[in-house]
C-alpha cells in the first residue's frame, strides 16, 4: 500500500473562491492510502514546496497528489520538489482543480464536489504509479533555421556566434525575406537595405552558417536533440559553386517579359535572374516556368554568355539529409490576397496598390528608381489616400479577426516620406484606430500629423471608383464629423492584412508543431514560453508566431537563439520516461505494435524462456527502444494480448481513474 | 420537502495532452463555463485510449464518453488521431449495436487554441446526454456501492 500525501492549493483566491479547499482536503483524507491531506495558499511558492518536502520526509510518503492548477503549468515544479525530498518525481500526480474546476464553475458545492472527484481519480492513479527513471539521449550540436528573413538571419547569427553550427533553409533564391523589399523602416526612417544587407553578408561569411537557398524542408524525422531533416534543393539550373554572380546572363536572356516577383510584378525581369543586387548568395537562377530553353529546348543564350560555365540545364532537384539538435521556424508572413475586396477596385485599377507595392515604388532600387509615379500612366500623384485595416480586424469570413499590428506605423512612415519628398501631395489616411504602442511610435505618428500635415480621418472607405479621366473617387465617411466624403485621388494605397506564409501549414504538420486557427504557430505558453513551440526542440522566431514589426522580430529571434543555445550547450538530454514497455511473457510476437509505431521504436528479438519440463523455448518478442519511443501509446491499444503498456499512463492507471470518476 | 431529483449525467472526457487538454486549459483560462459533470482524464494522445476504457466507463455507470484529440494532420505523434478515429468508429458502431445510443459517444478534434470550441462542445454534449437520461444498458450493478 502506498503512503499518499494530498496537497490542496488555494492559488490565492483563484481556486479557493469557488472551491471549498478545506472540504476537499478533508474529504480526500479518508481515501485509502492517504496519510496526510492538507491545504495551503500557494503550493508552488517556496513555503508551499517546503510544506510538501517536509510532509514527504515526516510521513515517509511514497506518492503525492497535488490539487492545483494544470499539470501543463506546474507538473515539472512539483516533480522537482518531490525529487528534492528524495521521492521519485514520477510518483507525483496532479488534479487540475483550477483550469478545469474553479475557473469554469460558479456553483461552489458543484465545484467542490468535482474537485473531490478529480482528487480521488488522482489518488487512484498514484496508487498504481511506479518510480520511473528517465534515460538520456545525446544532442546533435547543430541547429536548423527554416526561413531566411530578418528573423531567421538574426537567430542564425546569434546561434552561430555562440559557436554552434547553423543551417538556414530559404525557399527563395536569396535570403533577406520581406525586409529586402522595404524602403525605409519605422520609427527611425533608416534604410532597410542599409541595416539588413550587412547581416546577410555576415551570414554568408560566417564559418558556422551554411545557407541552403532555393531549398525547402521536405521531411522531418526524429525528436528533440536528434532531428533528421531532408532538405530539397530545388533545381536552379545554375551551378552555385561556379556562378560568380556577374549578371551577364540576366542581361542577355532574350525572355524579357517575366513579371518581377521581387518588385511584386510592377515591372519585368528576364527568365534567368538575380532577385536584387545585394542578393545572398549572389547566384543566378533560371525560372523554369519562363525559360525558353527548358520549355522548348531552343535558346541556350545564357549558357553561351556565361564565362564561368555555370549554366546547367540538366540540373535536377537534389535531396540532402542532415541531423539537427534544434529547429527554429522563421517562415514569416505575406500580405493577404485582395480578391475579396472588390469595393477598393484593387483588380480594376493599376493605381490601387498595396503598401508593399508602394514600398517598391518608393525604393531607389524599385521599378521607378525611387521616384513615386502612378503605375498606370507614370505621372506624379497629387492626392494619395491610404486605407487602413483592409482585411484586418474583420469579423466576417473575408478577412482576419486579428490586428496586423504593423500597418498603422508603416502608413505613418509612408505618409511622412511622401510629404517630405513631395510637399505638393496631399495625403489622407482613413483609419479605425491608430495603434502606436511601441517605443517612440506615438511620437512618430504625431510627427506625421503635426509636422507633416497628413490628414488622418477616422472612418472607413466604402468604395473606390475608377473614373474615366484616370483618377479614383474615394467614397468614405468621417465618423467624427459624421460627414460623407468624396475624395478625388490619384493613388489609393491599401494596408492589406498580413497572414502566415503558406508554407507554414505543411511545415507544422511535418514538425508536429501546433498552430492556431489563423495558421500562426502556437507558443508553449503565451507569457512564459513565448518563443518555444509545445513540441520539444522546435522554436519560433518572427511573424510565423503572430504579426510583428522588425524590432520585435529581432528581439524574438534573439530569444529563440538563446533557447536553442541553451539546448545545444547540453551534451545529453533527459528523455521522457513515460514510454511503452512490453511484457515479454504476454507478447506473442504478432507485430501489431510495430506496424502502428510512428517512430520505428519497436523491434523484435528472439528470447529464451523457460518452458515446461525444464525445456527452453525461443520466442519472438517485442522490444521497445526507449530512446526513440515518444510515448504516444498507439501500440498499447494495437496489442491484442495486452502485453504493451505505457509507463506513467498504464492501462490499470487509466482504468483506476475511470473507476474513481464514475463511482 | 422538495427533493432535488434533477438528473446530472456522469461524463468522462479523454483529452490528449497536446491539443485538447491544452484547449480545456484555455477554456479555463478564458473562464468559459461548462457543466461540472464533465471530468477530464489526461492521456498522452487520443490513440492511447483503449476501447476497453470506454467500455469500462459505461460499465461503471458513465452516461456519456467523449474523446478529444488534435485535428487530423496535427497530431503531436503524427498519426495517433487517425488510429483513434478508426478505432472509435468501430467501437461506437458496436456500442450502437449493443443499444448504447450513438449520441452518448463522441470523438471531437479540439486544438490547443480552441478553448471556446472545447467549452461549446462540452456544453452541447452534456445537454445531449442529459436529454438521453441515465445509461443503464452496460452498467454493471455489482459495481454499485450501497
Amino acid at each position: 500500500m502506498q503512503r499518499i500525501g494530498v496537497f490542496v492549493c488555494h492559488c490565492g483566491t483563484n481556486i479557493a473562491a469557488t472551491v471549498d479547499v478545506r472540504a476537499v482536503a478533508e474529504a480526500l483524507q479518508h481515501e485509502p492510502g492517504v496519510v496526510i491531506s492538507t491545504e495551503y495558499q500557494y503550493m508552488c511558492s517556496e513555503a508551499g514546496q517546503n510544506l510538501i518536502k517536509d510532509a514527504i520526509r515526516d510521513h515517509a510518503l511514497t506518492g503525492i497528489v497535488i490539487c492545483s492548477c494544470s499539470p501543463r503549468m506546474h507538473e515539472a515544479t512539483f516533480r522537482k520538489t518531490a525529487a528534492a525530498a528524495g521521492l521519485n518525481p514520477y510518483m507525483v500526480e496532479i488534479a487540475n482543480i483550477r483550469e478545469q474546476v474553479s475557473w469554469i464553475h460558479k456553483d461552489i458545492p458543484a465545484a467542490t464536489e468535482k474537485a473531490i472527484v478529480l482528487g480521488r481519480a488522482a489518488i487512484a492513479k498514484v496508487h498504481l504509479n511506479a518510480p520511473l527513471k528517465a534515460g538520456e539521449s545525446p544532442v546533435v550540436k547543430r541547429a536548423l533555421v527554416i526561413g531566411g528573413g530578418i528573423a531567421g538571419i538574426q537567430t542564425a547569427l546569434d546561434i552561430a556566434d555562440a559557436g554552434f553550427e547553423v543551417d538556414i533553409v530559404e525557399k527563395e533564391p536569396t535570403i533577406g525575406g520581406k525586409m529586402t523589399q522595404l524602403d525605409k523602416t519605422f520609427p527611425t526612417l533608416d534604410c532597410a537595405a542599409c541595416i539588413l544587407t550587412p547581416k546577410m553578408v555576415d551570414c554568408a561569411q560566417h564559418e558556422k552558417i551554411n545557407i541552403y537557398s532555393y531549398s525547402e524542408v521536405s521531411e522531418v524525422k526524429g525528436f528533440v536533440g536528434n532531428f533528421r531533416v531532408t532538405i530539397k534543393k530545388k533545381a536552379r539550373y545554375v551551378d552555385e559553386l561556379k556562378c560568380t554572380g556577374c549578371g551577364l546572363c540576366t542581361e542577355k536572356c532574350p525572355q524579357k517579359k517575366v513579371p518581377n516577383a521581387f518588385n511584386l510584378g510592377l515591372d519585368n525581369r528576364r527568365a534567368v535572374y538575380i532577385p536584387f543586387a545585394q542578393a545572398v548568395p549572389k547566384v543566378a537562377t533560371i525560372d523554369a516556368d519562363y525559360c525558353t530553353m527548358l520549355k522548348t529546348g531552343k535558346c541556350g543564350v545564357c549558357a553561351k554568355v556565361c564565362t564561368a560555365g555555370a549554366i546547367d540545364y540538366q540540373q535536377k532537384d537534389t535531396f540532402v539529409e542532415r541531423e539537427y539538435g534544434a529547429i527554429v521556424v522563421a517562415t514569416g508572413f505575406n500580405p493577404i490576397k485582395l480578391d475579396a475586396y472588390e469595393e477598393y477596385a484593387y483588380s480594376q485599377s493599376k493605381d490601387v496598390i498595396t503598401s508593399l507595392e508602394l514600398e517598391r515604388l518608393m525604393n531607389a532600387a524599385g521599378p521607378n528608381g525611387g521616384t513615386l509615379l502612378r503605375p498606370s500612366d507614370k505621372t506624379h500623384p497629387h492626392t494619395i489616400v491610404f486605407v487602413q485595416c483592409v482585411g484586418s480586424r474583420c469579423d466576417d469570413s473575408k478577412g482576419k479577426s486579428y490586428c496586423s499590428k504593423i500597418c498603422c506605423m508603416y502608413t505613418a512612415k509612408h505618409a511622412m516620406l511622401i510629404r517630405e519628398k513631395y510637399p505638393d501631395t496631399e495625403v489622407y489616411v482613413f483609419y479605425i484606430d491608430v495603434r502606436t504602442p511601441g517605443k517612440n511610435f506615438d511620437e512618430f505618428y504625431r510627427r506625421a500629423v503635426e509636422e507633416y500635415g497628413v490628414h488622418y480621418i477616422k472612418g472607413m472607405v466604402g468604395k473606390v471608383l475608377p473614373e474615366p479621366d484616370g483618377t479614383l473617387t474615394v467614397r468614405a465617411s468621417d465618423l467624427l464629423s459624421n460627414e460623407q466624403l468624396r475624395i478625388k485621388a490619384d493613388l489609393v494605397v491599401l494596408a492589406a492584412a498580413i497572414e502566415p506564409d503558406k508554407s507554414a501549414r505543411p511545415l507544422a504538420t511535418m514538425l508536429t508543431a501546433s498552430m492556431d486557427t489563423n495558421d500562426f504557430f502556437t507558443e508553449a505558453h503565451p507569457k512564459l514560453r513565448p518563443v518555444e513551440s509545445p513540441t520539444a526542440g522546435i522554436f519560433l522566431s518572427g511573424a510565423c508566431q503572430g504579426p510583428k514589426d522588425i524590432p520585435e522580430t529581432v528581439s524574438q529571434a534573439g530569444a529563440a537563439a538563446a533557447k536553442v543555445i541553451g539546448l545545444l550547450a547540453k551534451d545529453k538530454l533527459t528523455c521522457n520516461p513515460c514510454v511503452a514497455k512490453s511484457d515479454e511473457l504476454l507478447c506473442n510476437g504478432c507485430s501489431s505494435c510495430e506496424k502502428v509505431c510512428p517512430y520505428g521504436a519497436i523491434t523484435y528479438v528472439d528470447k529464451e524462456f523457460r518452458g515446461p519440463n525444464r525445456t527452453t523455448l525461443l520466442r519472438r518478442v517485442a522490444s521497445v527502444n526507449e530512446a526513440v519511443c515518444q510515448g504516444c501509446g498507439a501500440c498499447t491499444v494495437a496489442c491484442p494480448s495486452g502485453a504493451m503498456d505505457l509507463k506513467g499512463f498504464t492501462n490499470s492507471q487509466i482504468m483506476a481513474e475511470v473507476d474513481a470518476i464514475c463511482k | 420537502m422538495q427533493v432535488n431529483t434533477e438528473f446530472r449525467p456522469k461524463i468522462v472526457a479523454f483529452c490528449c495532452n497536446w491539443c485538447s487538454y491544452a484547449g480545456a486549459d484555455l477554456a479555463g483560462t478564458n473562464r468559459l463555463q461548462y457543466p461540472a459533470d464533465v471530468k477530464i482524464i489526461r492521456v498522452p494522445c487520443s490513440c492511447r485510449v483503449n476501447p476497453l476504457f470506454i467500455l469500462r466507463a459505461f460499465q461503471r455507470g458513465a452516461d456519456g464518453v467523449i474523446l478529444c484529440g488534435c485535428h487530423p494532420g496535427d497530431c503531436h505523434y503524427t498519426t495517433g488521431n487517425y488510429y483513434a478515429r478508426r478505432r472509435m468508429t468501430l467501437l461506437f458502431s458496436m456500442l450502437d449495436f449493443l443499444g448504447i445510443e450513438k449520441e452518448r459517444t463522441r470523438v471531437e478534434w479540439v486544438s490547443a487554441a480552441e478553448g471556446a470550441k472545447f467549452a461549446a462542445t462540452m456544453n452541447e454534449f452534456v445537454e445531449t446526454v442529459t436529454k438521453l437520461g441515465e445509461n443503464k444498458r452496460l452498467e454493471d450493478l455489482r459495481c454499485k456501492k450501497s
